[in-house]
C-alpha cells in the first residue's frame, strides 16, 4: 500500500541524508521525497511517499521519529488530504502538434510556459496519477524531457502538522 | 571567561564530570592535546589503536553506567574508531566520541587525513554533529552527552574541524547546564492504561515467563526487576545482554535463552501463555524461527524505544517507557490489587519446568584429561567468588562465560552481543578496571579474538591495569569451527590457527606475567595464583579443541528444536 508521510525536521545540514540513509539502510522503498524550508527558517518540511505493509509503515514512522533531527511527523494517507505534484514537460511541438498539445494542456489545466519554433514546455500540477495520464496521452516520440517534483501534501481541515 | 575552542572542550569535559578520556593524538586534534597537557582533572588514557579507545570507553560505560568518552584524530583515527562505535551502537551504550576534522575551509577538498566522518558514522551512531563554528561548540557538546545518555542510550560523534580549536580564537564560555531539544524528547513514563492492561494479563497467566534484556541493565532496573520477579514468583530468563540484572543463583532464574540458551529457558518460552518482555529487543539469536516463536503466548513488551516494539514479533500489550518507572508502577498495581496468579496453575507450570531443568543441559565431561573450557569458567567463578567483572570477546568462550559464570549483579558482564566484535574484551576490561581498580576484572577470550586488540597489553602496562586474561586456547576459531562441523560436513575452511604466538612469552615481552596451563588439575591453582598477583596475568589455557557449545538452536529452527548435548537422549531433541 502507498503511504504519504509528512515530516517536520530541523533545517540542519545532513538532515536529508539521515532520512535517505535510513531508507537505504533498512531496505524501505522511497517512491518520492521532496523537501524545502517552511515559514520558520529553522525547519524544513518533507513529504515522503513510500509503500509497504502496515507493519513496515509502522516501523518506518517509528524509525523516522527516532531520528534526532525529526521534530514531528504525520501520516497523511490515514486521513483526508490533498496531494499535489508539479511537472515540467518539454515536448517536440511542430505543425499540427502545436495546436494539439495546447488543447491537451488546457484539458488537464496546464499552461504552456515556454515556446520555441520546435518545442513547448508545459507546466502541469495535480496528483501523480493525473501527471501519469497526461504523459500517457502524449505521443511518446514527442517527449523530450520530463521533470517532476514528487508529491507534496497537506491534510484537509483541522488536522495539521506544526509545532 | 574567554576560552579557545580547545580550552572549551577540556573545560566542558571537566564541568561534565568526565574522569577518563580514551584517545590517540594526531594532527587535527593537536590543539586539544596541548590543552589536555596543561591539566590533570580529565585523565587521558593513551591506547595503542583507536579501536581500543572506543572499546575501553565502552567497557567503562557498561561497567559504570556513565558515558564513555573518546578523542581521536581525523581520517584514519576516525575510521579506526568506527568498529568500536558500531559495537556500542548495537548494544545501546552511551558514548561521546570527539573526532578531529580538517579545517572547515578545506572540508570537501580531499585534504590530508580528511574523511567524511559524519557520513561514515551516520548509520552506526545515535546521532552525530559537525561543529562548524566555535560559538556552537559548548552547546553541541552538551547536546551530545544529553542524547547519548537519555532515552535508549547510544554513541554520539562530535566532529570538530581544526580551526574550531584554533589557539588564537577565544570566545566567552559558560557551561551549559541544561539543554532542551524540540526534536528529541524521550518518553520515560509508561501509559497507565497500558500498564493496567499488562498487570491484568500478567495475573491471568497460567504458564508465564519473564524475559528481560540489556534494557534492564542500561536503565538500572535490576532492583525493581528483582522485586517484581520475587513478588510474582514467575520464572525468569534473560538475554546475553541482560545477565546479572537478576541474580543467576536464584532458583527462579532459568538461565539464558536463545541460540545457546538453556533447555529449560527455551522450552518455557515455547510453551508459555503469557510472555513479559522487559528491555529486550526480540533479536533473531533469541527468537529463533519467528513462525514458531512462543506460539501460544500473549505478549507484554516494555521498551523505551517504540521502534523496538512489534519490530520482529507483534505484541499484545506494548508499553513505551523506562524499565524502572514501568516496573515500579506494575508493582504498585500488583500490591494494591492484592490479586495473585492461580497457585495451582503456577505450581503445575513450575513442575513442568523442573522436569526440563532436571536434564542439566549444561553438563559436560568433568573427567576429561584435557582442559574443558567450561571447567575453566566454573573455576574462575569459584576463585573470584562470583564477584569479578568479566569481559569477553566473541566466540565459543563468550557463550561458555555467559552460561557458566553466574552473575548476581548487573554491570559485571561486559560483552559485545549485537555486533559480536572480536577484539572487544581486553580494551573493555581496561575501561572497567580504570573505573573499579579494587574489583577483579577478568577478560575471557580466545586465541583468535585476543589477537585483534592485543596491542592494548602495552596500554595496560603504562597505566598499571592488572587485568586477568583467561585465554581459552582451542587453536581454532572455535565458533566458526563448530558451524563448519555442524553445517559444512567438518570442512574446517580457514578456521584453524596455525603459527600461534607463545602467549606466555608475548605477555612477558609486554612486561606482564604469562602462564601456560595445559592440565585440568592446574586450572584452579593457576587462577588462584593469578588473582592473588598485583600484575596483569595472561593465562593461556590449552583447552579441548573439539568442544562445542550446547544447547544450540540452529538458524531457522524454533525454541523447541534445540540441538542438545550428547548426554541428553536424542528423542529429547523434538520434545
Ligand atoms: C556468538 C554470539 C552468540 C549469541 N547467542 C545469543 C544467545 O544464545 N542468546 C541471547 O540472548 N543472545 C545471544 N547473542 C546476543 C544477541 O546477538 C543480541 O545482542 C542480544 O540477544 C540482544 O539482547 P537484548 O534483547 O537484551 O537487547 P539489547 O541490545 O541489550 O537492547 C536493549 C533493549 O532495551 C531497550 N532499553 C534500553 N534502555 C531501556 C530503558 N531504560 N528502559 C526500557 N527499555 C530500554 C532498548 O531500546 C532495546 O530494545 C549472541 C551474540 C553473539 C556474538
Ligand atoms: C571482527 C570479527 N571478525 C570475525 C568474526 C566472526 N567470528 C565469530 S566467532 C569467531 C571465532 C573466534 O575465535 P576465538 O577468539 O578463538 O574464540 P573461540 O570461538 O575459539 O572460543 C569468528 C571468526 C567476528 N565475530 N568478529
Ligand atoms: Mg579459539
Amino acid at each position: 500500500m502507498r503511504h504519504i508521510i509528512s515530516i517536520l525536521m530541523e533545517n540542519e545540514a545532513g538532515a536529508l541524508s539521515r532520512v535517505a540513509g535510513l531508507f537505504s539502510a533498512r531496505g524501505y522503498n522511497i517512491e518520492s521525497l521532496t523537501v524545502a524550508p517552511t515559514e520558520d527558517a529553522s525547519m524544513s518540511r518533507m513529504t515522503l511517499v513510500t509503500s509497504g505493509s502496515d507493519t513496515v509503515i509502522e516501523q518506518i514512522t517509528k524509525q523516522l521519529n527516532k531520528l534526532v533531527d525529526v521534530v514531528k511527523l504525520i501520516e497523511l494517507s490515514t486521513g483526508p488530504h490533498i496531494e499535489r505534484e508539479m511537472m515540467l514537460i518539454k515536448l517536440e511541438a511542430r505543425g499540427a502538434d502545436r495546436e494539439e498539445f495546447k488543447r491537451l494542456s488546457d484539458i488537464y489545466g496546464g499552461r504552456v510556459i515556454d515556446v520555441t519554433d520546435a518545442t513547448y514546455v508545459i507546466e502541469l500540477t495535480g496528483r501523480g496519477d493525473k501527471l501519469d495520464a497526461f504523459i500517457a496521452t502524449v505521443d511518446e516520440t514527442k517527449i523530450i524531457e520530463v521533470v517532476r517534483t514528487g508529491s507534496s501534501g497537506v491534510a484537509r481541515g483541522a488536522r495539521t502538522l506544526r509545532l | 571567561m574567554e576560552l579557545t575552542g580547545s580550552q572549551i572542550i577540556v573545560q566542558f569535559l571537566k564541568d561534565e564530570g568526565v574522569e577518563f578520556l580514551f584517545g590517540y593524538p594526531g594532527g587535527a586534534v593537536l590543539h586539544i592535546y596541548d590543552e589536555l597537557h596543561k591539566q590533570n582533572d580529565v585523565k587521558h588514557i593513551l591506547v595503542r589503536h583507536e579501536q581500543g579507545a572506543t572499546h575501553a570507553a565502552d567497557g567503562y560505560a557498561r561497567a559504570t553506567g556513565k558515558p564513555g568518552v573518546v578523542l581521536v584524530t581525523s581520517g584514519p583515527g576516525a575510521t579506526n574508531a568506527v568498529t568500536g562505535i558500531a559495537t556500542a551502537h548495537m548494544d545501546s551504550v552511551p558514548m561521546v566520541i570527539l573526532t578531529g576534522q580538517v579545517p572547515t575551509p578545506w572540508i570537501g577538498s580531499d585534504a590530508f587525513q580528511e574523511a567524511d566522518t559524519v557520513g561514515i558514522t551516520r548509520p552506526c551512531v545515535k546521532h552525530n554533529f559537525l561543529v562548524k563554528d566555535i560559538r556552537d561548540l559548548a552547546l553541541t557538546l552538551k547536546k551530545a552527552f544529553y542524547v547519548a545518555t537519555t532515552g535508549r542510550p547510544g554513541p554520539v560523534v562530535v566532529d570538530i574541524p581544526k580551526d574550531v580549536t584554533d589557539p588564537n580564537v577565544r570566545i566567552p564560555y559558560e557551561y551549559p547546564r541544561q539543554v532542551a531539544m524540540r526534536s528529541y524528547n524521550p518518553v520515560v513514563k509508561g501509559h497507565p492504561g497500558q500498564i493496567k492492561r499488562a498487570v491484568d494479563l500478567i495475573l491471568s497467566a497460567r504458564r508465564p515467563v519473564i524475559y528481560t534484556g540489556g534494557g534492564v541493565v542500561l536503565g538500572n532496573g535490576s532492583e525493581a526487576l528483582t522485586r517484581l520477579v520475587r513478588h510474582l514468583k514467575y520464572p525468569i530468563t534473560q538475554t546475553l545482554m541482560g545477565l546479572g540484572s537478576y541474580p543467576a543463583t536464584d532458583p527462579l532464574f532459568l538461565g539464558m535463552l536463545g541460540m545457546h540458551g538453556t533447555y529449560e529457558a527455551n522450552m518455557a518460552m515455547h510453551e508459555c501463555d503469557v510472555l513479559i518482555a522487559i528491555g529486550a529487543r526480540f533479536d533473531d539469536r533469541v527468537t529463533g524461527k519467528l513462525d514458531t516463536f512462543c506460539p501460544t503466548a500473549k505478549i507484554v513488551h516494555v521498551d523505551i524505544d517504540p521502534a523496538s516494539i512489534s519490530k520482529n514479533v507483534p505484541v499484545d500489550v506494548p508499553i513505551v517507557g523506562d524499565v524502572v518507572s514501568v516496573m515500579q508502577e506494575m508493582l504498585r498495581l500488583l500490591e494494591a490489587s492484592g490479586g495473585a496468579p492461580d497457585p495451582d496453575a503456577l505450581g503445575a507450570w513450575w513442575s513442568h519446568i523442573e522436569e526440563w531443568r532436571s536434564h542439566h543441559c549444561l553438563e559436560f565431561d568433568r573427567d576429561s584429561r584435557v582442559i574443558k573450557p567450561q571447567a575453566v569458567i566454573e573455576a574462575l567463578y569459584r576463585v573470584t567468588k562470583g564477584q569479578a567483572i568479566v569481559t569477553s570477546d566473541v566466540g565459543q568462550h563468550q557463550m561458555w562465560a555467559a552460561q557458566f559464570y553466574k552473575f548476581d549483579q548487573p554491570r559485571r558482564w561486559l560483552n559485545s552481543g549485537g555486533l559480536g566484535t572480536m577484539g572487544f574484551g581486553l580494551p573493555a576490561a581496561m575501561g572497567a578496571k580504570l573505573a573499579f581498580p579494587d574489583t577483579t576484572v577478568a577478560c575471557v577470550t580466545g586465541e583468535g579474538s585476543i589477537q585483534m586488540c592485543l596491542q592494548e597489553l602495552s596500554t595496560c602496562k603504562q597505566y598499571g591495569l592488572p587485568v586477568k586474561i583467561v585465554n581459552l586456547n582451542n587453536r581454532y576459531l572455535g565458533m566458526v569451527r563448530q558451524w563448519q562441523e555442524f553445517f559444512y560436513d567438518n570442512r574446517y575452511s580457514h578456521s584453524y590457527m596455525d603459527a600461534l604466538p607463545d602467549f606466555k612469552k608475548l605477555s612477558e615481552a609486554y612486561g606482564h606475567v604469562g602462564m601456560l596451563i595445559d592440565k585440568p588439575e592446574d586450572v584452579e591453582p593457576a587462577l588462584e595464583e593469578a588473582m592473588a598477583s598485583d600484575q596483569l596475568v595472561f593465562m593461556d589455557f590449552i583447552t579441548d579443541p573439539t568442544e562445542n557449545v550446547y544447547p544450540m538452536i540452529e538458524a531457522g529452527k524454533g525454541h523447541h528444536e534445540m540441538t542438545l548435548p550428547p548426554h541428553m537422549s536424542p528423542e529429547r531433541e523434538l520434545a
